[in-house]
């Protein structure tokens, strides 16, 4: 009993030590933490550098790097800001902005952002973090759709290949698809869909075909809809599945990363994924394989596709706004950015850091990507309020099913119209 | 007593099924090292194997450089630690008066427990987070252990509960009359039967502690504060893309203060489970 009381007395010894006091030291240095959501060595070592430098040249603003975690990180930014324990900037990506910004946890930066980083970044790119009468984020970086091939499947087979200039059509697709297959042999097929988040790739791929599926009235608000164009991108995974037998029913509820091992294999010859999977392709690639990046097929809406891009907010709560976007202004440079988008293998919102000479070389597809990216647009669902709750009740069941074969696209259509806009019409109540 | 007796291909059944049920348990831990190990054609490979063809250590060294995992560890043992031993601290008292007094008090304070366990995460921890706030308990180890040893109080003190029972009032009432103390009593006589329940009861609050992420996650501010769990999801991107070999290999360090601290002690728990269920 001495020994566990001495114990006892020890750990609160200890534990008082830990206690970290929340203030920092009164020398007059502005104190900013920075929460970056970076993960990939590459761009931690990039985002890292950065505040070392911001650092160096500013002594009397500091920023302190807290490297966060895509998990959860919605319910911890959430409790931060409810508890007033928020980052001074936050990166997040712009489909999660929406309840922060309505709620009153962003700041808005129209005052505060600099004319050089307002006129740099296209306009359509500040859709995506515009709420109402505010811009809530700045966003940096973002990736569309691609499809990776195996070059060697794909040039023996005599297919015509697709250029940004040229891409396929849905149809054409399809088409070349089945000839690929026929081609490859048993047990092989030209596509792998991973759809473990079947929502978001249905709508941002959707773009292209002219769908958009959210609409917005003249009173502002927002119903589901789903026209002709609408139904192609899931029309054309369905009968890739179910029909045609070009994409095999097993990656369905996969993520990216699982259909790898068998795109190496030769037994896939496409997969259709984000432009940052490149960076696994290059590390885990068996020698002497391989691969090209190419666009992602379009319809009547062209190579546009809905992106939410990575953004970079400050907190309302922050006592030191400006000096957080001094920061800001520091880090998305455009020299900056293309580090930073270099590092996360992603394409930078900015004019000036997309015209980056690195960022247009065909190595490792960095051409065909840059090309995409000035077609790419908000994604559809971008600033629904609902949205998140639309999208794991209704959506993600509905398109898991129907490309599963078990529903049929009128269940499909049923489901989306008639289940989303009783969800939507709850959180658009006056 | 007799013996148990079975037939031959009856037992020989048995210690299959005992076998299967092994190698089921074992299995995650096992392609957990597997994996650690493997570099990264291998493990992009479709035919994946249970020894890697090329074992390396790369993962392992490019976890380390790119984390803290060390300081990351120190403050999860420091966390898990004291959770565990503050749970018991509070919590074997409690059970012993709860479990010789018995009463509607305490049935409904055990049915509380119970339901107690029943709450999700998210929905004390905004609460949480603000009592912790004026406490000034916020980014702070000290807080993350009072939310540890308040979460695991409960069914740490339901566990108790039955070890306490399980002690004859009998052994106490002799030693009464033999001329012990009440202090004497608990400490000689009940505690050593105790003794299997309060570790087990300690590894539970351990464990969990250990390895508890979301409390963690989101009253930890600055990276010198953060416990593994927390640093662990830093080789998760978006999406569930994962930087698998170091992922791999820093899990597997994970693990491993768990596995020590129930290989040490297992014998402990069992020794003393088995000397109380003997009687003469």
């Amino acid at each position: 009993m001495r020994r566990l009381l001495a114990l006892i007395a020890l750990l609160t010894l200890l534990l008082t030590g830990c206690t970290a006091s929340d203030d920092g030291p009164d020398d007059g240095v502005v104190r900013l933490r920075f929460q970056s959501l970076a993960w990939q060595k590459e761009s931690v070592d990039a985002n890292r550098q950065l505040v070392k430098e911001w650092n160096a040249a500013h002594p009397g603003v500091q920023v302190e790097y807290v490297q966060g975690s895509w998990d959860s990180v919605h319910d911890q930014l959430l409790t931060s800001f409810e508890g007033g324990e928020a980052p001074d900037i936050i990166h997040d990506a712009s489909d999660d902005l929406a309840d922060f910004a309505y709620g009153g946890h962003l700041a808005d930066l129209r005052p505060l952002l600099p004319e050089r980083l307002r006129a740099d970044i296209p306009a359509r790119s500040w859709e995506t973090t515009t709420f109402g009468e505010g811009v809530y984020g700045v966003p940096f970086l973002q990736e569309p759709r691609v499809l990776i091939a195996n070059r060697r499947i794909l040039e023996s087979s005599g297919v015509r290949v697709p250029t940004p200039a040229k891409p396929w059509t849905w149809t054409e697709f399809r088409q070349i698809a089945q000839d690929l297959t026929r081609t490859m042999g048993p047990g092989r097929y030209a596509v792998a869909w991973p759809l473990k988040e079947p929502v978001s790739v249905s709508l941002n791929l959707g773009v292209s075909a002219g769908g958009r599926l959210f609409y917005r009235g003249p009173d502002g608000r927002v119903t589901v809809d789903f026209t002709e164009a609408d139904g192609i991108v899931p029309g054309t995974v369905h009968d890739q599945v179910a029909t045609d037998r070009t994409a095999p029913r097993t990656t369905l509820g996969s993520g990216g990363s699982d259909t790898l091992p068998g795109f190496f294999a030769g037994k896939y010859a496409m997969v259709p994924l984000g432009f940052a999977y490149r960076q696994q392709i290059v590390q885990q690639a068996p020698e002497g394989f391989e691969w090209t990046v190419l666009p992602a097929p379009v319809g009547s809406g062209g190579t546009a596709q809905g992106v939410s891009p990575q953004t970079l907010s400050i907190a309302e709560d922050s006592p030191h706004k400006k000096e957080a976007a001094e920061f800001l202004d520091f880090f998305l440079r455009p020299a900056n950015m293309v580090r930073l988008a270099r590092g996360d293998w992603m394409l930078p919102t900015g004019t000036a850091a997309l015209a980056d000479p690195s960022l247009h070389t065909a190595r490792d597809g960095w051409a065909t990507g840059a090309a995409v990216a000035e077609h790419l647009r908000p994604a559809p669902a971008q600033s629904v309020r609902g949205y998140p709750e639309w999208k794991d009740k209704v959506a993600t069941p509905a398109f898991q099913e129907y490309y599963s074969g078990a529903i049929d696209g009128t269940e499909l259509c049923r489901r989306l119209v008639e289940d989303g806009n009783r969800v939507l019409a709850r959180y658009q109540r006056r | 007593m007799s013996a148990l007796r079975t037939s031959g291909p009856a037992r020989a059944g048995q210690y299959l099924a005992l076998l299967a049920y092994l190698v089921f348990l074992a299995f995650p831990l096992l392609w957990l090292v597997s994996t650690a190990f493997k570099p990264a054609p291998e493990l992009a490979s479709l035919h994946p194997t249970w020894i890697p063809k090329d074992p390396t250590l790369d993962n392992f060294r490019q976890a380390f450089d790119e984390q803290p995992l060390l300081r990351a560890a120190a403050n999860s043992l420091l966390a898990a630690v004291s959770a565990a031993v503050i749970a018991v601290a509070v919590a074997t008292p409690l059970a012993y008066v709860t479990a010789r007094h018995r009463g509607r008090l305490t049935t409904a304070a055990t049915g509380w427990v119970v339901i107690s366990q029943a709450f999700p995460f998210v929905l004390v921890i905004i609460p949480l987070f603000l009592v912790l706030k004026n406490l000034h308990l916020i980014n702070s180890v000290a807080g993350l252990v009072l939310v540890y040893v308040v979460w695991s109080l409960p069914f740490a003190l339901w566990m108790l509960m039955g070890y306490v029972r399980a002690v004859p009032a009998e052994l106490e009432e002799a030693a009464a009359v033999d001329g012990a103390g009440r202090i004497r009593t608990l400490v000689s006589v009940t505690a050593p039967l105790l003794a299997p329940g309060i570790v087990a009861t300690a590894l539970f609050a351990f464990v969990t502690a250990w390895n508890e992420f979301f409390f963690a996650l989101v009253l930890l501010k600055t990276p010198e504060k953060q416990t593994l769990p927390v640093v662990l999801t830093h080789f998760l991107g978006a999406e569930g893309v994962a930087d698998l070999g170091p992922l791999a290999a820093a899990a597997f360090l994970a693990t491993l203060p768990s596995l020590v601290v129930f290989g040490v002690l297992q014998r402990r728990i069992t020794g003393g489970t088995l000397a109380g269920a003997v009687k003469s």
